[in-house]
């Protein structure tokens, strides 16, 4: 059997090479049904399984460097969107009737990072339809919702793939779901379970009881890590306007006769102080975040902000700004707004903000930034005519 | 890790709760303990305002303005209630 595997590989192999591989990649990596575009699981199913309402794939769990590559295209943000796979019920190991059956959401990155924990175990999979966003995304905006779980239960039928009549599901599915009402619908009674898969295989072993520490979020370093590169991806537009104003500038000091270098080469070498500004928001900032002063990201990135400006205006030669006091002010006004709004910015991918705290500093934070940058623009203007 | 303090919208009607333990079941920051077959709000400062104890609350005890909190999302929000 391993043998006509192989064998298998090596002849799929021969044949992708022949074939042209830009349009065999559009082919293997999607498919469409109803109307609705997925994303293909062939390489993750190893077999199907004969049940009552038909034959279930059986999925891997083992991922391949394929699922790699995507998860860290989805870290860069490089078709981030495109990640829905089909919802319905899959299989791990060799689940039986009485196999327990978790409930996840229809975004690959998701269902990967499940499949990855689930090695030994027998167990069925209900992928319900979050329009391929995550858990506690989907929970947020209520698309993982009792509504969809109900939905998806009388679809799929599962009370003849299954007899007992529990599902669970990731803890961070619960703002969207009230279990009450999945029970009233269908029977079934809902467990939450771990917020984190990797303790998937414990919770069962503590005869589906989540600890304490399995029920409470983390944002560790490394989660926090994992974030910067999108975020810096996601801002790095914002370096568009700073470096038309700088063209702009430099083209009046031109004017005035102060130019030395070119106003593109000086323009973009003053761009680098704000290119670095970017990343102190965008990475530096959640790295440092539990050890910045205050509460409020607002306050926490004018620390940066503040830190970043004096370091510039210190080293403006370097960064070939001109040495007059206006225009110390207005870079400093323009390079502390950016750090500050990128740190309010954050506050979007963290796991403890809430609306009300960040409405609170919006409200205060989001028009200081605006005048201030707008100021600091003035500035460097007025220096430059 | 803790946000600002004295913001969260969460509201527990001691009298309706049933000590049921879902809250502390779904809730991602310990914001409740049991105390005498109860549900007590002891971290609300932690309370993130994700909703998922309010959602799960059998007898409707729990009170709190769920909302995503993000700048961007909030900004929209206020341009959508000025267009309107």
């Amino acid at each position: 059997m391993v043998m006509d595997l192989k064998e298998l590989d090596k002849k799929a192999c021969w044949c992708e090479e022949k074939r042209d591989s830009s349009l065999e990649l559009n082919i293997s990596e999607n498919h469409e049904e109803n109307g609705k575009v997925y994303r293909n699981l062939n390489e993750a199913i190893t077999g199907y399984i004969d049940t009552e309402i038909g034959s279930i794939p059986k999925i891997r769990t083992k991922l391949n460097y394929k699922d790699a590559l995507g998860c860290i295209g989805i870290r860069l943000g490089i078709n981030r969107k495109n990640y829905c796979i089909k919802p319905g019920i899959y299989a791990v190991g060799k689940p039986t009737k009485v196999s327990p059956v978790l409930v996840t959401a229809n975004y690959k990155f998701t269902f990967d990072k499940l499949r990855k924990e689930l090695e030994g175990l027998d167990i069925w999979i209900m992928v319900i339809d979050t329009k391929g966003i995550n858990v506690w995304c989907a929970a947020g905006k209520g698309t993982f919702s009792h509504d969809e779980i109900i939905r998806k239960i009388k679809t799929t039928e599962l009370s003849k793939v299954v007899v007992h009549k529990v599902l669970i599901l990731p803890q961070l599915a619960a703002p969207g779901v009230s279990a009450k009402q999945v029970t009233k619908a269908t029977g079934f009674r809902i467990i939450y379970g771990p917020i984190r898969a990797e303790d998937l295989k414990e919770f069962i072993k503590n005869r589906f009881k989540a600890s304490e520490r399995m029920r409470k979020v983390t944002f560790t370093f490394k989660e926090r890590l994992v974030l910067t590169p999108l975020e810096t991806i996601q801002n790095i537009k914002y370096l568009l306007l700073v470096f038309l104003l700088f063209l702009i500038v430099n083209y009046l000091l031109k004017i005035r006769g102060e130019m030395v270098n070119g106003v593109a080469y000086t323009s973009i070498i003053n761009l680098s102080a704000y290119f670095i500004a970017i990343l102190i928001g965008t990475v530096v900032f959640p790295i440092l975040l539990p050890y910045l002063p205050f509460r409020a990201f607002s306050l926490k990135g004018l620390v940066l902000g503040v830190f970043w400006a004096i370091v510039v205006i210190n080293f403006s030669t370097i960064f070939m700004i001109s040495s007059n006091l206006l225009s110390y002010l207005g870079n400093g006004f323009l390079l502390t707004s950016l750090i500050t709004y990128l740190a309010l910015n954050f506050t979007g991918s963290t796991p403890y903000t809430c609306f009300s705290g960040v409405l609170k500093e919006t409200l205060y934070a989001v028009p200081t930034v605006i005048i201030c940058s707008l100021v600091g623009g003035i500035l460097l203007i007025i220096q430059a005519i | 890790m803790e946000y600002l303090k004295n913001v969260a919208s969460l509201k527990l009607n001691e009298e309706k709760c049933t000590g049921c333990k879902m809250c502390i079941n779904v809730c991602p920051h310990e914001v409740f303990v049991m105390e005498d077959k109860k549900a007590v709000i002891i971290r609300k400062d932690s309370c993130m305002e994700c909703g998922a104890c309010a959602q799960n609350c059998p007898s409707g005890a729990i009170e709190v303005k769920k909302a995503v909190g993000w700048v961007l999302a909030i900004l929209k929000g206020i341009l959508a209630g000025c267009r309107k």
